[in-house]
């Protein structure tokens, strides 16, 4: 009743979604301390990790990835990387896993604070370097480490074998998991939890679709803020409604006419790869210039996904940018790339990330025949700024530019 | 109709280079001066060209600037990537070039062109002085000879030696260790030659090699560098005296363009 008086008498302003995308993440890490406080055991998880078990049996779960890039946008990744290599720790290896074995150690990583593990879930359908790092992790704390083994995928379609041995690591990891929560797996509450991830995947791929649009209402840089509510708090009903949130700012925009995008969009571009956290304003300042707007990333999606029963959701987790074979990872950036209309592809040749720049050169080539847009790449890292050069990357922003501006009056002709 | 001239320099990371051209069609000076970007060069090699072409900055129609210090030109009316600047270069030198092979101071690139000498695509080297002039300056000083007579001197080879490293770093070690071997300097230079050929054969390889193959920059001075690039690509490489001028003789060509 007080809230109907509310709104007749004083109607309250929407809060931006951008607000309620930030509290939901606050939320997840403040909840980690609490439990941690009340002496629950907390789990660090890898960002495709079946979250839906962990939720359905009330255990708090942080994730290192998350914790990385923003402890390296805030400009702490050089710190914890150097961390890290005094211990030992090759500065070949992913800047993330480097940031997340310092933090682990006690390195302190004030950007991102969260309470150490008591337990690690690992899945390597992200990236294999992901099991080293999350062994290391266990062995330094004596902890137990849940592993979901997700086998590269050589063709397009999941075999029937791989999603029964998914199921079976998906089942044993739910005992092992009822273990350390002391209670029993309700198939009820897994119900009700996976239908929030669908309903907070939908709305981040809804949102994320808005990019199509001509102009966008949008630049793709800000779903690489946004991202973060999708990799830890996909089972929340919260992240779903701020997504939709998000959605509908993005709706109204476009009938308005405004965008975030608050520069000429002379071209439109794909952002490939993970950005350069500790960058992201050198990434972006001479694409402004330009009027370049990245109206495609590949990370950010990658992120959302639906199922309708079990054996699709064993599917679902099979997809991630490093577990897809060559032919899927390329169907999938040009029906990007395609929808989105763009006309140019920027690809980050990501030290941190060698699985994924790894088959970067054959997927330009593929890109240049297949949709005849400009591609250009540059060097850099996600989490350790020695390994990005700012001059280098302008004069390939530039080459790129100078390439889709001679498209579009005309030439170039062909390769 | 009174005649156009146009300026384009080019701030590279070791030297300033800078053309002045007539009508977009004739070069009419040009200046070199061996330091590059945050130095004396630029307007030192603006200076000089300015003397030998017998005008004032008033004169010229447009000035553009490329190269790794483009955007610190104050008297740059308009700014151009080295990539564009060394395709329009080599294309009013060489009208049937299809591949470029640039090395500088501190990158080696490949630029693929189309028919009309547009730029389609490009490699660079990563963040690293492999294959580049700065490797060639490192070497030199290790073996204590001049930069110009690594040419002369690798002709004199009789023996192979291989320097694996791509790394300068590296590299350094393993010449300095086949100095104390005593192994000929020669012997050493036409290595060194060919491990530059090795690194930037890959990035043209992997753009794939069409011809005309058109190598620029200053370590095109160095016939050297490009036998052993023809020798590793099995194509004849084409240069010219303006190799080291090519960006800034593009960015004059680009200059005119905005001229008019």
């Amino acid at each position: 009743m007080a809230e109907t008086e509310k709104d007749v008498s004083m109607p309250t302003e929407k809060v931006p979604a951008k607000n309620l995308l930030r509290d939901v993440v606050d939320k997840v890490y403040a909840e980690a301390w609490e439990a941690k406080k009340r002496g629950e055991p907390i789990g660090w998880s890898s960002s495709k990790f079946p979250a839906e078990i962990a939720e359905t049996l009330g255990l708090k779960v942080c994730y290192p990835e998350n914790q990385a890039a923003a402890i390296s946008a805030k400009h702490g990744g050089q710190r914890m990387c150097e961390y890290a290599e005094s211990m030992g720790y090759d500065n070949d290896i992913c800047g993330y896993a480097r940031i997340s074995l310092a933090y682990a150690a006690g390195a302190g990583g004030d950007e991102r604070p969260m309470p150490q593990p008591d337990f690690m879930l690992c899945c390597n359908n992200i990236c294999n370097c992901m099991t080293k790092w999350y062994e290391n992790i266990a062995r330094m704390h004596n902890i137990p480490l849940i592993m979901i083994d997700i086998p590269y995928n050589n063709t397009p379609e999941v075999n029937e074998e791989n999603v029964a041995y998914i199921r079976a690591q998906f089942e044993e990891a739910i005992k092992q998991l009822e273990k350390i929560s002391g209670r029993k797996f309700d198939e009820k509450k897994f119900e009700e939890v996976c239908a929030n991830a669908n309903r907070t995947a939908r709305a981040w791929l809804k949102a994320c679709s808005y990019c199509q649009h001509e102009p966008s209402p949008l630049s793709g840089f800000d779903l690489f803020n946004h991202m973060a509510d999708v990799v830890t708090a996909r089972c929340r009903k919260e992240s779903a409604e701020a997504f939709e949130a998000l959605a509908e700012e993005y709706e109204q925009s476009v009938k308005d006419g405004t965008s975030t995008w608050r520069y000429p969009e002379n071209h439109r571009i794909m952002f490939e790869g993970i950005p350069c956290w500790p960058e992201l304003q050198n990434l972006f300042r001479p694409l402004k210039e330009k009027g370049i707007n990245t109206t495609a990333v590949v990370y950010a999606p990658a992120f959302g996904f639906v199922y309708n029963n079990m054996d699709e959701m064993m599917r679902a987790y099979c997809k991630a940018p490093n577990s897809v074979c060559l032919e899927t990872g390329v169907q999938w950036r040009e029906d990007i790339c395609r929808e989105n209309k763009v006309d140019g592809v920027l690809v980050h040749y990501n030290r941190s990330c060698k699985p994924w720049s790894g088959y970067m050169p054959e997927m330009e080539r593929r890109f240049r025949k297949d949709l005849g847009v400009g591609v250009v790449g540059f060097d850099g890292d996600q989490a350790d700024p020695r390994n990005f050069s700012n001059a280098q990357y302008i004069t390939r922003v530039e080459g790129l530019y100078e390439i889709m501006e001679s498209k579009k009056m005309g030439g170039p002709k062909s390769e | 109709m009174s005649d156009i001239f146009t300026m384009g320099i080019d701030v590279g990371s070791t030297a300033s280079k800078c053309v002045i051209m007539k009508n977009g069609k004739e070069i009419i000076a040009k200046s070199l001066v061996d330091v590059g970007a945050g130095t004396s060069g630029p307007e030192r090699a603006i200076q000089a060209v300015l003397a030998e072409a017998k005008l004032e900055m008033k004169d010229l129609a447009h000035i553009m600037s490329t190269g790794y210090g483009r955007h610190s030109m104050e008297d740059a009316d308009s700014q151009m990537s080295e990539l564009s600047c060394h395709a329009r270069g080599a294309y009013f030198q060489f009208p049937n070039v299809k591949t470029i092979i640039d090395i500088g101071g501190q990158d080696a690139k490949v630029l693929r062109l189309d028919d009309d000498g547009m730029l389609v695509n490009f490699v660079m080297n990563d963040k690293c002085a492999a294959g580049t002039g700065r490797f060639l300056d490192v070497m030199a000083r290790v073996l204590e000879v001049k930069i110009d007579d690594l040419e002369s001197l690798a002709e004199q080879s009789t023996k192979d030696v291989t320097i694996s490293s791509t790394c300068t770093v590296f590299a350094e070690s393993e010449v300095i260790s086949q100095l104390s071997r005593n192994t000929d300097k020669r012997d050493i230079i036409r290595g060194i030659h060919r491990a530059i050929a090795s690194r930037v054969g890959a990035l043209a390889r992997r753009i794939g090699l069409v011809d005309d193959v058109v190598m620029t920059g200053g370590v095109a001075r160095n016939g050297g560098v490009l036998k052993a690039l023809e020798e590793e690509l099995g194509h004849t490489i084409y240069t010219s005296e303006l190799a080291q001028y090519n960006g800034a003789l593009g960015a004059a060509l680009f200059a005119y363009q905005k001229s008019k």
